[in-house]
């Protein structure tokens, strides 16, 4: 476990830089992982995507799939537009929740 | 009477008719199973097929020598189920009455899910080994390939027996170096997960062992299609993979019927609680196997341990006790790799696969997350206990049903 100031704030982060604790987690921090992330401006679009895992992860205690966001939220095409390269692994890290890990 | 109805005679249905057949109080309970298929398939034997180190009738037996004689099976397809008023409707129209329904029908692959997958190349260039037939045609098409790129691709998670693809491409290197053309296959292991395993420690050590035998590793590759006519998989992403042969591992779906019957998620699972197996909808509804939620492993040892804590709530469940939280997410299973060895990994919803010995703490005498000989032969081992033990529902001797800690070397958080 370490800690990390993000966006002037002390944090718990893993290795990776994921938050341990996504009580700490506010917008200014997504706004400033989503620039690490390469992604410098976070729109209305990538706010739906970011609320629905909050509020999905809450409701069943896992990051939703790839194709349940596709069902329930914004296809697929359009996720991967919007957080290129690893969509669900980045916009996880943005949102303050645990890397996707994947059922074994 | 009363009876107990289960859906599917695959490992998980099998084991629970076995069980509660000797279990229930025979005067007042009846336990019933359907099935569409009349074969019981021993599906861990399928990765053995296409490299010809089992023979196809050494995986098959009829299901009426499997499920004990107390236990009504029923031939037929499974239209729906009505929850509200306790029915299951079959495909003849029939429908039967339960008073405790277990459903056990497992997941299926499903190419179509995969735009271009079946359109050109299915059973030329394109198998899958998760089915007998799948894994019988490769079997041949092996025979005479002239090699060039062998690529595994795994479609999407959650699949059946995650370790299946990875036992996949270590048997491939060893079946092809014996035929003394390993220079001629090129092997690639494409992946939307992050690595080669989902589970981070036994990711790196399965990593370094595809490095060691030569074999490309594509990871957060999440299909989009697959362009057949230039035998190509295309990713979201954008990234291309060629291949010559496509081994892929379509997504698993849970049955159709429970769509039907309005009671999956998008990938067909039945919401199922994590501890007891009671479906999250239905009190008197128990899901087991493949067919639920649950994000533990879906593989018949996984079955067999949820068999253990099942059988106990729905005695407890007649009896109008309280159910007891007894599925700890225990998994454990052999990973082939090749030239006659094969590793063992044992683990649960919270702990991670991690060295040790097993079952016993330093005597094991199987090594966990190490690859032996004792391992491969304790896999080939496993079809008899398999068909004599454990779809019979007897105890396993030495094999805790909730993983052991002991023996494990599990760093200090």
């Amino acid at each position: 476990m370490a800690t990390k100031t993000i966006a002037g704030v002390n944090v718990d982060v893993n290795e990776e830089g994921y938050l341990n604790d996504n009580s700490q987690w506010n917008k200014e921090i997504a706004a400033t992982i989503a620039k690490e992330e390469g992604i410098t401006e976070l729109t209305p679009a990538h706010w739906k995507v970011i609320e629905f895992l909050q509020a999905d992860c809450k409701e069943k205690g896992a990051l939703p799939t790839i194709r349940r966001i596709n069902v329930a939220c914004v296809p697929t095409k359009e996720f991967y537009t919007l957080f290129p390269g690893g969509p669900l692994k980045k916009a996880a890290k943005i949102a303050g929740l645990p890397k996707p890990a994947s059922c074994v | 009477m009363k009876r107990i109805l289960i859906l599917g005679a695959g490992t998980a249905g099998t084991i629970m008719a076995n069980r509660l057949a000797r279990k229930i109080d025979r005067k007042n309970w009846s336990v019933t199973v359907v099935d569409e298929n009349q074969t019981h398939y021993y599906q861990p034997g399928f990765i053995f097929l296409p490299f010809g180190m089992n023979q196809p009738d050494e995986v098959i037996r009829p299901q009426s020598s499997l499920i004990s004689k107390q236990v009504d099976f029923i031939q037929d397809s499974i239209d729906a189920i009505r929850p509200e008023s306790s029915q299951v409707v079959l495909k003849s129209g029939r429908i039967l009455d339960y008073h405790i329904l277990i459903i056990a029908t497992g997941v299926k692959i499903v190419p179509q899910q995969v735009p271009g997958l079946i359109d050109s190349g299915w059973g030329e260039n394109i198998f899958d080994f998760y089915t007998f037939e799948g894994a019988s045609a490769l079997m041949e098409k092996f025979k005479n390939w002239p090699g060039g790129k062998l690529v595994l691709q795994i479609a999407e998670m959650p699949i059946k027996c995650p370790v299946a693809p990875l036992e996949f491409v270590f048997l491939a290197d060893s079946f092809f170096t014996k035929k003394k053309m390993r220079d001629k296959v090129d092997i690639t292991f494409v992946t939307p997960a992050g690595g080669a395993f989902t589970r981070p420690h036994s990711s790196v050590v399965f990593g370094n062992i595809m490095h060691e035998k030569n074999i490309t590793l594509v990871p957060d590759f999440y299909t989009e299609r697959v362009d057949g006519s230039s035998g190509k998989l295309i990713a979201y992403g954008g990234q291309a993979v060629d291949y010559d042969l496509l081994i892929t591992i379509p997504p698993n779906l849970g049955d159709e019927m429970i769509a039907r019957s309005g009671m999956g998620d998008e990938l067909n699972y039945v919401p199922t609680h994590r501890h007891t197996l009671q479906s999250k909808s239905y009190e008197n509804i128990f899901v087991i196997g493949d067919a639920t939620d649950l994000p533990s492993s879906k593989a018949g040892a996984v079955a067999h341990f949820e068999a253990d804590g099942l059988t106990e709530n729905i005695m407890n469940y007649i009896a109008g006790q309280s159910l007891e939280e007894e599925f700890d997410g225990h998994s454990n299973c052999f990973i082939e790799s090749g030239y006659g060895k094969a590793f063992l990994i044992d683990f649960n919803y919270d702990i991670e696969p991690f060295e040790g010995r097993f079952p016993f703490p330093v005597i094991g005498p199987l090594a966990l997350l190490k690859e032996t000989r004792l391992n491969h032969w304790g896999k080939l081992a496993f079809r008899h206990i398999y068909w004599n033990i454990l779809l019979r529902g007897w105890p396993m001797p030495g094999i805790p049903t909730r993983m052991s800690k002991i023996g494990k070397k599990i760093p200090k958080q």
